[in-house]
């Protein structure tokens, strides 16, 4: 092994704020600078960048030094199931219709714990479904469209 | 008697039966939602934020956000106190001793001193928001673009000092929000920045969608990394009531956690979380029995909890008056204003005086509800608490799809809460705090527009931030609040302060 020792997380850390500031760095300079006196879209972001990426070295360096805790566990299946839920909505709730699209959310962010079965899912998501109904259109009002072009002919 | 006047508004203000009727709601729902384990009140509140905006009334809609947040920080400590989970750092240290009283059968009179604890604490803090908020919104009409400036430096330095673990990441974690908050139209130019050429980005990322998945989805995501049985053992509630002895022994620290509390919640930065932690350390130092602490002293409960709730009222401060949130919630309630189209700063106290004090005085009536609303509700709480987590995220997840939906009815702002949760939980992961990250988001565009019109005032002379009195000062004391934490004894101490949670 290294005579060093890295500090996984920091090291992570610092790579990820250079490449947020130099993402913003890049951006900022195609766009006007202007100068101190009438500064441009791109001066104040340059700016922020400019010192982001500073900042980056600096906990990427450090992360050299020290030897610090793993991030440990990651929730992969939770990322997997959980974070589409809200993109399937939102590609869905216009389409499908209100029902439908609530319905298959929580049905996919169900599974996203392994303690989940399908029957278990399917009464979870009727029951969700059946609630948001209640609570947001008919007490709350909201104006969905309850079943969408996709599902009727 | 202008004072008086003010305060008459507000109660005519508040107590209508229509902002009772939103208020209770509020403290309801917060409540309910705080109480779920592992949900804090800063989650809490982000994923309710879009309900109260389908109330039309910027008052009402305020009154119960002001609600949803005490009564999530109740139910909070509630969890605390029962199963020792903590939502959020602030009650932390209610779990060390509170959970210990549980244990020992006291779980009722723990909870009641929570409940009177924070009761008597909001009091007080309300009383210091009516008397202080009108010199400091004085004050705060003489402000130009450059003093602005200066403040929200302040108020972003110390977010950064107050942020757990290390310095250096709080203030990139600043800038990544500041840089968020720039994407979007400028108002100079008309370009749009940093959208991607996305259209439906160009009018700036949605606040409650960013406030949804870094602060709502990362901690669902975190909990489920310990996806295993979580064995809940709550604790039999016999009788709420402390004896005479433990009301003997609550009461000073309840005096002391209370003016802790107001002093330091007015910080901007979430005073809150570090009041009670101070507060429990002073405590500590104090009783004649300090063994005693760790293993259900009641002083342990008493003074964090008026701490806390205390530093949870004036944060209220420096937002009314000057447009500067305190904390998260605070710039959550921030965000709220801008959307009902109130511009959030000095002016709000004389031109929306029915809002200013009725959300004021709606604080103390929220309080009192809490008190008679969760006393006798606790064993419905109690039974909310054995639900497994399996079952709620996917309820959660629903209704905040909904929530962030319903206030734009734009699909690319769930889009962006997946990509928010996602941001969320690599920083949770990487060890950084998103709190910082959230209040760069909301001042991001003033911070630039003050700095930008300031330079344009002075004709580009930078010094102009060091000429100008007021200016001058608020830098020179965000200068010595960085160069503080940046001091190797501050740094320790400032280790030890949080080091109790874990």
């Amino acid at each position: 092994m290294n005579s060093y020792s890295i500090d996984k997380v920091n090291f992570t850390c610092g790579l990820l704020f250079i490449a947020v500031g130099a993402l913003f760095a890049y951006q900022s300079m195609q766009m006007e600078l202007g100068t101190a006196f009438r500064m441009g879209p791109g001066y104040f972001p340059l700016v922020l960048s400019g010192v982001l990426i500073v900042l980056g070295l600096i906990v990427l360096i450090q992360s050299f030094r020290t030897e610090g805790e793993s991030a440990g566990l990651i929730a992969w299946r939770g990322i997997l199931l959980i974070l589409p839920a809200p993109i399937f909505f939102g590609l869905t709730v216009r389409g499908l219709g209100f029902l439908p699209a609530i319905f298959c959310t929580a049905f996919i962010a169900s599974f996203a714990s392994t303690r989940m079965g399908v029957v278990t899912a399917v009464l979870l998501a009727a029951g969700v479904t059946a609630f948001s109904y209640a609570a947001f259109v008919y007490a709350l009002g909201l104006p969905f469209r309850l079943v969408g072009p996709w599902l009727t002919f | 008697m202008d004072l008086l006047q003010n305060l008459l508004l507000g109660f005519q203000t508040a107590s209508t039966l229509w902002n009772l009727l939103f208020c209770f709601i509020g403290v309801l729902l917060g409540t309910l939602i705080g109480v779920l384990p592992g949900i804090g009140a800063t989650a809490t509140t982000a994923m309710l934020l879009p309900v109260t905006f389908q109330i039309g009334d910027p008052v009402s809609a305020l009154i119960m956000l002001a609600g949803i947040y005490y009564g999530a920080q109740y139910g909070g400590s509630t969890t605390a106190i029962l199963i020792n989970m903590p939502g959020e750092s602030s009650s932390a240290v209610t779990a060390i001793d509170g959970y210990q009283m549980a244990r020992k059968g006291r779980a009722g009179p723990a909870l009641a001193t929570a409940a009177l604890g924070s009761f008597f604490a909001g009091t007080v803090a309300t009383a210091l928001i009516v008397l202080f908020a009108p010199p400091l919104t004085a004050i705060a009409l003489k402000f130009g673009a450059a003093e602005y400036f200066s403040l929200m430096i302040v108020g972003l330095v110390s977010s950064i000092a107050l942020a757990h673990g290390s310095i250096i990441k709080a203030i990139a974690m600043v800038i990544i929000g500041l840089l968020l908050g720039l994407v979007g139209t400028d108002i100079y130019s008309g370009l749009p920045r940093f959208t991607f050429g996305i259209r439906e980005y160009a009018d700036g990322l949605n606040f409650v969608a960013l406030a949804v998945g870094v602060f709502g989805i990362a901690e669902i995501l975190r909990n489920l990394e310990t996806d295993k049985t979580r064995e809940i053992v709550v604790s039999k509630i016999t009788s709420l009531m402390p004896t005479r002895e433990e009301i003997k022994r609550m009461f000073v620290p309840i005096l002391r956690g209370t003016a802790l509390g107001s002093a330091l919640g007015v910080l901007p930065g979430g005073g809150a979380i570090l009041a009670s932690f101070a507060s429990y350390t002073l405590e500590k130092r104090m009783a004649e029995n300090p063994a005693e602490f760790g293993k259900g002293a009641i002083e342990g409960v008493a003074g964090p909890e008026s701490a806390n709730n205390a530093g949870a009222q004036t944060s209220f401060i420096p937002m009314l008056t000057l447009g500067i949130p305190a904390n998260p919630v605070m710039a959550l309630m921030i965000g709220a204003m801008i959307i009902q189209g109130i511009v959030p700063g000095p002016n709000v106290a004389s031109e929306q005086p029915a809002l200013f004090w009725g959300v004021i005085v709606s604080m103390w009536i929220g309080n009192l509800m809490l008190v008679i609303l969760n006393l006798p509700l606790i064993g419905l709480w109690v039974k909310l608490l054995t639900i497994p987590y399996y079952i709620l995220f996917p309820i959660i997840m629903a209704f905040c799809s909904i929530g962030v939906y319903s206030v734009n009815s734009n699909a690319y702002d769930l889009f962006f809460v997946a990509f928010a949760g996602l941001v969320g939980y690599v920083f949770a992961k990487l060890r950084c705090e998103p709190a910082p990250l959230l209040l760069g988001f909301v001042l991001g565009p003033l911070l630039e527009e003050n700095l930008r019109r300031a330079m344009i005032l002075s004709r580009g002379d930078p010094m102009t931030f060091l000429t100008r009195p007021i200016s001058a000062t608020l830098l020179a004391i965000a200068l010595a609040v960085l160069v503080v934490v940046f001091l190797p004894g501050i740094r320790k101490k400032r280790d030890e302060v949080f080091v109790e949670e874990g």
